[in-house]
């Protein structure tokens, strides 16, 4: 049956034309559950949960220390920072955060922890070896996002009523610069080369790109989804590639993980993910970005070079934040 | 003493025939992708909001309709050609060419499967060319899913062509063919998963969608739908598969010389001919 042979060929031929399935990887992604109290622990190749790390109430931010032994979670109704080991995934250490604590930094040397204290409109310094409270920066009305630059010497937090973000010299501790955004920024993202910071604004619905030299917005990006309200678009969590080619910023009620061209600021295109996408995170080798999807309490997986979705895995309920190491 | 060249030959005539009446009838190639490309352009675009948010096996994440749809436009294109096979049964027999054919001295039956086979090659060609097509659609299934589908086709195919064959030996007339279209393609292609989930039939009627689920159609586009991502649903391969085993033992059995369809009325072409 020559023709038959020929089909099948023909099929094998175009498969083959298109590259092959994924290698194994060794990701562990850590994702923060507001809801359930826990933190998920899934494996990047099985893209599963292979543990569930009780934690105190409502933790939202997540970060790792500087040599990723450590996990630090910010656990808000409980008002402190529960800290994980990432050996043998267990709450070994707590440290103190101030009030409310929702989202933090970790300074790129490594010691200090910026925290922001929603409802007591200020940043706390923590110091974590000392596992004290350094010092306290007043800044806006329901502080939020917080970014640091590079070299540390710039922290910018942003102020969910306030509508800005705000510019902290961490030498001195104090506000040099506040720049207005759009309605509720909230997470503040710095470019790998420091130059630019880029602001997500959950109500304006969109990106202010704030030039560090001149502290003035350059550019705003914005989002269109086909057959989506323009009040469901929520610009929330943002990652970059080091190079700083490919930006993807998570759109909330909008279910979708627009990426954007980081250097013209172009969207390229809309990713579906699950139900009310909050946060994103690259894994270390910049193959993957995986998702927080709040209400539909599971994590999407995007492979970078497909440019796709692969999977959405169950995790805790209403995932907030999410980090991966290596 | 018939020796397995004429065997070889009989199937490579017929394959090439109807291949050829397939590339030849432009307006039919240009129907049978056009057809599906209109349900992916224009309804999947109003039909974004009828999947809700769930994922549904064998998709391991969200999916947008366009997405959904496209194994259940497969099982459309082979739907129409099972039926179009059938088609040209009838008017090959309107027209005294299958007497040319049933003058060999090869088994009826093996004649039979052979129209079947150069039926399913064509659906299977089209299948592949609508893929194609709907990958600029951004609708890209794993690329080893391309290789999967193949067997899926190939039995959804001759599943979907036996009927074909079952019901050519009971349209008298090529006129009838408008019954074939309402009473066989219209409620078997919309009482099926191919453009709805099942679960959500099953919110408007559960009834329809007791219907949808003994559908032979319905196990075809799963069948498809599941090769393409990789996945196997046994219950589709077996429905199928026992579907295409009653539809072409009918079929044979109607073709027959002595029973069926050929003993109830002899064609005046093939009576004339004796």
């Amino acid at each position: 049956m020559p023709i038959v042979k020929g089909a099948a060929l023909a099929a094998l031929g175009f498969a083959l034309a298109l590259p092959g399935p994924e290698p194994a990887r060794a990701d562990t992604v850590f994702v923060s559950n507001e809801k359930s109290n826990t933190v998920s622990v899934v494996d990047g190749e099985k893209l599963a949960v292979v543990a569930t790390i009780k934690v105190g109430r409502r933790p939202r931010g997540i970060t790792f220390n500087q040599d990723m032994t450590r996990v630090y979670v910010c656990v808000g109704d409980d008002n402190r920072v529960d800290v994980i080991d990432v050996a043998t995934l267990k709450v070994v250490d707590r440290l103190p955060s101030g009030p409310d604590p929702e989202l933090f930094v970790l300074e790129p040397q490594g010691r200090l922890l910026y925290v922001a204290n929603e409802d007591d409109n200020k940043v706390s310094v923590v110091d974590t070896a000392a596992k004290k409270i350094i010092g306290e920066i007043q800044v806006g009305v329901e502080p939020e996002g917080m970014g640091i630059s590079p070299d540390g010497k710039i922290l910018v937090n942003t102020s969910e009523t306030t509508n800005m973000a705000h510019f902290i010299d961490t030498a001195s501790h104090t506000i040099t610069d506040n720049v207005l955004v759009d309605a509720r920024p909230r997470v503040a993202r710095f470019t790998a080369d420091g130059r630019f910071v880029w602001v997500s604004a959950e109500i304006g619905g969109t990106v202010s790109v704030i030039d560090l030299g001149t502290r003035k917005v350059v550019h705003k990006i914005r989002f269109a989804v086909q057959g989506v309200p323009r009040e469901s678009i929520q610009a929330v969590g943002i990652q970059m590639t080091r190079d700083g080619k490919r930006a993807f910023v998570a759109l909330g009620p909008a279910n979708r993980v627009a990426e954007i061209d980081a250097e013209t600021y172009e969207v390229k295109r809309y990713h579906l993910v699950g139900q009310r996408v909050w946060n994103l995170a690259l894994s270390p080798d910049e193959k993957r970005l995986y998702t927080t999807n709040g209400v539909s309490n599971d994590v999407s997986v995007l492979d970078m070079e497909r440019g796709r979705v692969i999977k959405s895995v169950a995790v805790g309920g209403a995932p907030w934040g999410v980090i991966v190491k290596p | 003493m018939m020796t397995a060249p004429i065997w070889g030959r009989c199937l490579r005539a017929i394959v090439v025939r109807e291949g050829l009446r397939f590339v030849h009838q432009r307006e039919r190639f240009f129907a049978a992708l056009v057809r599906p490309l209109v349900w992916l352009g224009i309804f999947a675009v109003g039909f974004r909001a009828v999947l809700g948010l769930s994922i549904i096996p064998p998709y391991e994440t969200y999916i947008l309709y366009e997405e959904y749809v496209v194994p259940g436009l497969i099982g459309m294109i082979q739907l129409f050609n099972g039926m179009q096979s059938s088609l040209s049964m009838v008017y090959d027999r309107e027209m005294g060419s299958m007497k040319t054919l049933l003058v060999s001295p090869l088994p009826r039956w093996y004649l039979l499967v052979c129209k079947l086979l150069a039926g399913v090659l064509v659906s299977v060609v089209q299948a592949y060319v609508f893929l194609a097509v709907a990958w600029f659609w951004d609708v890209r299934p794993p690329p080893l899913g391309y290789v999967a589908a193949l067997p899926a086709l190939l039995l959804g195919g001759l599943m979907l062509g036996a009927l074909g064959l079952l019901l050519s030996s009971f349209i008298k007339q090529l006129e009838n063919f408008a019954g074939v279209m309402n009473f066989v393609i219209f409620p078997m292609f919309f009482a099926s998963s191919a453009l709805y989930p099942i679960w959500r039939i099953r919110e408007g009627s559960p009834v329809l969608a007791w219907v949808a689920e003994l559908n032979p159609f319905t196990h075809a586009v799963e069948l498809i739908r599941f090769a393409l991502y990789l996945d196997v649903n046994a219950t589709a391969v077996l429905v199928v598969a026992g579907c295409l085993a009653l539809f072409l033992g009918g079929a044979i059995l109607a073709y027959d010389p002595g029973r069926g369809f050929w003993a109830r009325r002899a064609g005046p072409a093939e009576q004339g001919g004796g």
